[in-house]
């Protein structure tokens, strides 16, 4: 399994000796994930059995006998894997090598970044990972912004990684805490902390996790890097890079300071549910698409965010299934605007419309993403959704009905979208033009899972509910213990 | 020979190094004058070379460890004063000043 | 295979043939592709129809699939089709079937028939997905559904940015009810642990649960019915509807789809029953409704926004039975309005038609001459809602009525205005379209054609129905026993459903104030219209203004809503995220450089001062220890 994360460095560094790669070449380096997944079919059909924790599947010793290179697995992780290594080709699809040649080699090294966040099981090697992913998307930004690139690139990563650095004190110090200095994952939610040591651990982690997920108010990088950014790494940033957040949340936050999460869970709630809310509102009134779709993101993974503090199965259950869906949907709203920008020259509502006339075959396929957005049932957004809320309604019933508010201004924004773009008359621009139905292709795939997960949520649901059973019984075994 | 140090407490010596070690000090903070910076070098380091010299009589150290650091320092300080001075000729060729204040190029 | 899954799998069907390969088939196919598929799911129910009949508990249930599971706790894809949920089917594909076959005439100048009829098809499969649906889950999935396929049948003309408008309109605002309803089911599964009607609904019938959570649940699913049914707030989406093409307007926003929330409330008798405040609200709500669709409906020239605001009035009346208790009646009166309001909406659409698409009755009047059979279907049609005695509605809104006025009179007198306004603004769209003057300008009264066959046959039938529909529940002073309808949905309910029964003269008297009621509305509106010949008002001044303008609703929402969200919206933008978050996080760069810039003034590269810092920090030091020790 250690391939996941070192076949990808290695095709990064071939794919970055050429710079003309056919777009078949580029497919099946990035498929390489999910070729190793399938071929690791004996370890991921143990990782979702029942009772399945997070088992170690790699350990070599790494920095002296405190840090292992030591990777793990269960259902939570595996279905992670999946997201990353079936979006990665879904996205390296939509890229024109010849222009940013620099693309290819940034994403699988990426990959190879936040397969090892997912599967890391040991805290320097999680921030290791969870900083390794970060280099590329800093050049991606860097070198293809569209404007501002060095301001918006620095402030983005600058901001980020002082989130990352609070994480790393927090785990430096459950390092020195835990038994041997190790950092080992089971050893450090072993760790007892009192109250306060605990607040502050939690903060550490927090604070990373907020910035990076993100939560209102620590989403200020957010929009000007999802709007300027390449549209290949906004899908790359919205689509996995903020579940790296949601995840170290469930996987780090929870068990490592669980002492304290009596004291943040109120808090983050309310902030959560004002993310939903605020993002809505904001993303109501937004022309251009890919703020649009930022401001959107912020009030869905909110939703998120909420549903995990509601500490329970549903909300567990319901943010890993949306965690999952969010990617697919947000993946396919931006590479339906890259078309767009890409055919008609503007991805600005004022300027677009009547796309749908001549162009039937790409209307379906991006109403079929936004209903998914919108969470229509018999779509992917239905199901996590519907957990999601049903969670924080059990959490709390006045947050559920402000939460709530997120079906409505979605639907909102969404068909707003979508009505100014391809409904309507054409202009001059995009009038009797048509997109090439190879550029299609990526959307496919993306409509295939929304069909199939609003269908059959159960089918994906059944890969990690055992694990998020355990993972929740961790959780509420340590809160006990102080309490 | 003994008796004619030892006549003297052992705190005259540190007294009078004290001295030559601020006059040093202030010499080198106070003048511009390069050459005179590299005087009062000197004359900071002849200070500790005395109180080293002083503080091995009387501490009784037959290895003389203390005198053995003053030969030392004295072939440092000839060494430095050799180099110094021809940093210093070199900037008067270069500036026709030896006046040190001039030289802050170090900022950028 | 289980019927329920035959019924259910050709609308389905229907939709992903026609909406896969429609654009290649020729109209003709696609079109009946879409007529066929309806009227064999429509075949399919009445074959089932005799197994439900004898037995009383009869029901057929079907349970696909484990939609997902949540530790134990199933949310099951499972339907059931008893006595409740086959006569909704059968009213949908029934009446679905006359409309599409009235829609493969009507659609036929449409570029894309296809889409239409795929579009059409998922409709119906997510009616059925409603009312066949023996959970709560599956039911929403239905009314979300529903919701779509109005979105996208009323923005089907998609070039046309006001439909677009207002097919977001009513989504949205269907979706504001979606919420309470959301919220209801929540607040279900946390109280009963299940979203099954025959575990859920047994449970609230036995009578343990607080009353507290039962109304709860009650007012929240009731706020979801208002947003599908067109209830006060939520009622303005449906006149705006009527933006989509006519048979949509006739299949959705008159037959069926609006009826959901009625729909609803009688499935979930049994929490109605026990939520008195529950139904009290049900009761005024509904009352407000009738009144004010009636009130504007006078005033409007659009000749389906007249409907439409029938519609919203119609609905506001079986509410209003809903409200007494009366869940018979309400179902009744779903099932005969099902009748003569598609009838009617199909009438206007064959009018529009034979008027080369214009809707506005200012420019019409006597076409009866040239579309006779569209004329007389549509005086049956009016006839119907008016209440002319013995006609289907005549039954079921003097049982309506009837409820009313044993419940509260104040209540009862408000409804009695309300239809004999009915009866009044129906007169006079009959009157304005087909009697006195033509007043067409820029076209002939020759001009003007009768529709084929195709579009008149669903007409006579539906005619045909209108007039006999009454037979379907006949009141018990005629009979002298409960009518069919009602022992027919008996099993069905949970908790005893208390039916009143008046004494002769009681029940003479408000017969003679429904025949004056409908004597009045007809007189009143022949006199002004046909007597007097006046030509529709423009509405330009005093009260007939605001009711032209629809009492300003639209605005006063644009005002207080729309507006303020727009609003706080950009202020949000602009200035809180923008200028205060972004500026407060990165107000940390200037600070850097300002305090970077201090440093330098410290760091100017003279030698002298680093040494000057040195010993003054030394001395200092020094002078510290020596302080402190």
């Amino acid at each position: 399994m250690e391939l996941l994360i070192f076949l990808p460095l290695v095709l990064a560094l071939v794919s970055a000796l050429g710079s003309k790669w056919n777009r078949w070449i580029i497919l099946v380096f990035a498929l390489s994930g999910l070729l190793i997944l399938t071929g690791n079919f004996n370890v991921l059909a143990a990782a979702i059995q029942e009772k399945s924790s997070f088992q170690t599947i790699v350990d070599y010793p790494w920095l002296g006998d405190a840090v292992h290179f030591r990777l793990g697995i269960d259902g939570i992780t595996l279905f992670l894997l999946l997201l990353t290594n079936i979006l990665i080709p879904v996205i390296s699809l939509s890229i024109k090598t010849d222009k940013r040649p620099a693309l290819i080699p940034l994403m699988l090294f990426m990959q190879a970044g936040l397969n090892g966040v997912f599967m890391a099981q040991d805290g320097l090697l999680f921030y290791l990972f969870w900083e390794l992913a970060m280099i590329p998307i800093y050049f991606m930004t860097l070198l293809y912004s569209e404007r501002d690139s060095y301001t918006t690139t620095i402030r983005f990563f600058v901001y980020t990684f002082v989130g990352s650095l609070a994480m790393l004190a927090s785990l430096i110090y459950l390092g020195t805490k835990s038994v041997n200095g190790s950092f080992a994952y089971s050893d450090l939610y072993n760790v007892q902390l009192t109250l306060t040591e605990s607040i502050w651990v939690g903060a550490g982690f927090l604070l990373a996790f907020a910035v990076k997920i993100p939560l209102f108010p620590f989403h200020v990088w957010q929009p000007n890097t999802y709007t300027y950014a390449p549209a290949q790494g906004s899908m790359l940033l919205s689509g996995i890079m903020l579940k790296m957040g949601l995840y170290g949340l469930m996987r780090w936050y929870f068990p490592m300071a669980s002492e304290s999460i009596d004291f943040y869970q109120p808090i983050i709630m309310i902030l959560a549910v004002i993310g939903v809310v605020y993002g809505a509102i904001i993303a109501i009134r937004q022309d251009d698409m890919k703020r649009l779709i930022a401001y959107s993101s912020l009030s869905h993974v909110g939703l998120i965010a909420a549903g995990l503090f509601a500490l329970n199965k549903s909300g567990f259950d319901g943010a890993l299934l949306q965690m999952f869906v969010h990617g697919i949907n947000v993946v396919g709203l931006f590479i339906a605007v890259n078309i767009i920008e890409r055919n008609f020259g503007s991805r600005n509502l004022n300027e677009l419309g009547g796309i749908a006339k001549s162009n039937r075959l790409f209307a379906v396929l991006f109403f079929m993403v936004v209903i998914g957005s919108v969470a229509a049932p018999l779509t992917n957004g239905f199901p996590g959704e519907f957990l999601l809320l049903k969670s924080v309604f059990d959490y709390n019933t006045t947050s559920a009905v402000f939460a709530g508010l997120t079906i409505i201004f979605c639907a909102v924004y969404m068909f707003r979208m979508y009505q100014f773009s391809m409904l309507g008359e054409c202009n001059s621009d995009t009038e009797d033009k048509t997109i090439p139905v190879s550029e299609l292709i990526p959307l496919f795939v993306v409509a295939f899972f929304v069909v199939s997960i609003g269908l059959f949520p159960q089918w994906y649901m059944d890969l990690f509910q055992n694990s998020t059973t355990s993972l929740l019984q961790i959780i509420s075994n340590a809160k006990g213990v102080l309490s | 020979m003994l008796s004619i140090f030892h006549s003297l407490e052992i705190s005259h010596y540190i007294y009078l190094s004290t001295v030559l070690f601020s006059i040093g000090l202030f010499g080198v903070l106070f003048r511009r004058n390069a050459i005179i910076l590299l005087m009062c070098i000197e004359l900071m380091l002849n200070a500790v070379n005395l109180l080293l010299a002083a503080f091995t009589e009387y501490m009784g150290d037959m290895q003389a460890n203390g005198q053995m650091f003053v030969f030392f320092i004295m072939v440092v300080a000839a060494a430095e004063a050799a180099v110094g001075l021809a940093i210093i000729v070199m900037v008067y060729r270069n500036t026709r000043k030896t006046d040190v204040s001039f030289l802050d190029q170090l900022k950028d | 295979m289980n019927p329920i899954a035959i019924i259910l799998l050709f609308p389905l069907l229907g939709f992903i043939l026609n909406g896969v390969f429609g654009h290649k088939l020729p109209k003709l196919v696609s079109s009946s592709l879409g007529a066929l598929m309806i009227l064999l799911s429509f075949v399919t129910a009445i074959s089932q129809w005799s197994q439900i009949a004898f037995d009383i508990n009869g029901s057929i249930s079907w349970e696909a699939y484990t939609f997902f599971n949540l530790d134990g706790l199933l949310f099951r894809a499972s339907f059931a089709l008893d006595r409740l949920s086959i006569w909704m089917t059968l009213i949908i594909t029934g009446i679905g079937t006359l409309i599409h076959l009235y829609s493969m005439s009507y659609m036929d100048h449409d570029k894309n028939p296809a889409k239409f009829f795929s579009y059409l098809n998922f409709f119906v499969f997510n009616m059925l997905l409603l009312v066949l649906g023996s959970n709560f889950l599956m039911m929403f999935f239905g009314w979300e559904g529903v919701g779509l396929c109005s979105y996208l049948l009323i923005g089907f003309w998609y070039q046309n940015a006001s439909f677009g408008a207002a097919a977001r309109k009513a989504f949205v605002m269907n979706r504001i009810g979606d919420l309470g309803l959301l919220l209801g089911m929540f607040l279900i599964v946390k109280n009963f642990g299940s979203l099954e009607y025959n575990e859920v609904l047994p449970a609230i019938a036995e009578g343990s649960t607080s009353n507290v959570v039962i109304t709860s649940i009650a007012i929240l699913l009731f706020i979801g019915a208002m947003g599908k049914s067109a209830q006060i707030p939520l009622f303005t989406w449906l006149p705006d509807a009527m933006a989509g093409p006519t048979p949509v307007s006739a299949l959705i926003h008159a037959a069926t789809m609006v009826t959901a929330g009625i729909y609803l409330v009688v499935r979930c008798q049994a929490m109605y029953s026990l939520a008195p405040m529950a139904q009290e609200l049900i009761l005024w709500v509904g009352l407000a409704t009738a009144l004010l669709g009636a009130l504007i409906g006078l005033r409007q020239n659009d000749i389906k926004k007249v409907l439409a605001y029938s519609t919203v009035s119609q609905l506001g009346f079986m509410f209003v039975a809903l409200g007494v208790g009366a869940y018979t009646t309400a179902l009744f009166h779903v099932t005969t309005h099902a009748f003569f309001k598609a009838l009617l909406f199909l009438g206007a659409g064959s009018v529009i038609h034979g008027v080369q698409d214009r809707q506005d009755i200012a420019t019409m009047g006597g076409l009866k001459k040239m579309m006779p059979i569209t004329y007389i279907t549509f005086l049956v049609g009016t006839l119907a809602i008016s209440g002319f005695p013995l006609l289907s509605g005549f039954f079921s809104k003097d049982e309506i009525l009837a409820n009313v006025f044993h419940h509260n009179i104040i209540a009862y007198v408000v409804l009695v205005f309300a239809a004999l306004l009915t009866a009044t603004y129906m007169f006079r769209l009959l009157f304005l379209t087909f009697h006195g003057e033509f007043r067409g300008t820029d076209y002939k009264l020759s001009d003007v054609h009768e529709s084929n066959w195709k579009m008149t046959l669903p007409l006579i039938i539906l005619a045909i129905l209108s007039v006999l529909g009454g037979a379907l529940n006949l009141p018990h002073y005629l009979m002298h026993q409960e009518g069919f309808l009602a022992s027919w949905l008996k099993p069905t309910f949970l908790i005893f459903e208390h039916a009143e029964h008046s004494d002769l003269a009681t029940e003479i008297g408000l017969i003679s104030v429904a025949v004056f009621v409908f004597l009045f509305g007809w007189f009143y509106s022949r006199n002004k219209y046909i007597s007097k010949s006046e030509s529709p008002e423009s509405g330009s001044e005093g009260i007939a203004k605001v009711l032209a303008n629809k009492f300003y609703i639209d605005e006063i929402y644009n005002k207080l809503i729309v507006r303020p969200i727009e609003f706080f919206g950009d202020v949000l933008f602009a200035l809180f995220d923008t200028l205060l978050l972004y500026g407060i996080t990165f107000s940390i760069n200037p600070i850097l450089r300002f305090t970077g810039r201090l440093n330098r003034k410290i760091q100017n590269g003279n030698i002298e001062y680093y040494l000057i810092y040195m010993v003054g920090a030394i001395a200092l030091l020094l002078g510290l220890n020596l302080f402190f020790a």
